[in-house]
């Protein structure tokens, strides 16, 4: 399945919703959107990936990437995922240390202003 | 001979391809459901090193993939044609080479994470990363002797 990606604003957080899987092929799409994002402003990213079926390092990359913009204007950028297929490449790497990753997006979005 | 064996030109778009074609020897060669999406991922991994490490030396010429089923071990190799002092893909390059936040070797790192046994040869002919998964032979749906080479 091919990369199908969406976006809205709530609660002042920018929800990236991803679906399909994100790849060498794909994930060029999604760093994209990532960048232009950025640069309209929005520091406060959450990406929905619980339709995301499949995930390599260049995804990890380009998740990583936009961590890095965000945090570079004081942002976050957060995780909705599930899927343990998903989660085992983030805790093969050691990411799960390094993202906040939630089980639904209300959840996401909660612990970020919790934070704030 | 390999179980399987496939050649792709150099396109990202077709690391899917080579990843659904892995998957689907790995399963009749009787890999374990569990371990299926790990197949798949390392391969993609290892394809998607490649794939890099030819657009940028060689973009000519194809990629190969050897799937095999050899009764208790299924074993996958992926080799490019980029002789290794070049094949930045396998250690030496910079996230700023392939437009993500981490090395190139980031792929090779996650393929010993998943793999059950990994080696990794680089010649001046190019490199090849070996990979191997434990197979239950009576599961296994008796695949044998299909070659579908050549790039598409």
């Amino acid at each position: 399945m091919d990369l199908k990606l969406g976006h809205y604003n709530k609660d002042g957080i920018e929800v990236v919703d991803v679906e399909g899987e994100i790849d060498v092929y794909t994930a060029p799409r999604l760093r994209e959107l990532l960048i232009d994002l950025v640069n309209k402003n929005n520091y406060q990213l959450v990406v929905n990936m619980e339709k995301v079926e499949f995930l390599d390092s260049t995804g990890l990359g380009v998740l990583v990437g936009g961590l890095k913009r965000v945090r570079a204007h004081d942002g976050s950028l957060d995780l909705v995922c599930t899927q343990e297929r998903i989660l085992k490449i983030f805790r093969i790497t050691g990411l799960t240390k390094v993202f906040g990753i939630h089980d639904t997006v209300d959840l996401a979005i909660a612990a970020r202003k919790s934070e704030k | 001979m390999a179980t399987v064996e496939v050649a792709f030109t150099p396109l990202p778009a077709h690391v899917r391809t080579a990843r659904l074609v892995a998957t689907a020897v790995a399963r009749r060669s009787g890999v374990e459901e569990a371990l299926l999406d790990e197949v798949r991922l390392a391969v993609g991994e290892a394809c998607s090193r490649a794939v890099e490490a030819h657009r940028r030396h060689c973009p000519a010429e194809p990629i190969r993939i050897e799937m095999s089923d050899l009764g208790e071990q299924f074993e996958v190799i992926v080799r490019d044609s980029v002789p290794s002092p070049r094949a930045n893909g396998a250690g030496n390059g910079t996230a700023a080479d392939n437009g993500t936040a981490f090395p190139a070797g980031f792929g090779l790192a996650v393929i010993r994470g998943l793999a059950d046994d990994v080696r990794i040869s680089a010649t001046g002919s190019g490199v090849s990363v070996r990979m191997t998964w434990p197979a239950d032979q009576g599961q296994g749906q008796g695949v044998q002797g299909v070659s579908g080479g050549g790039a598409p």
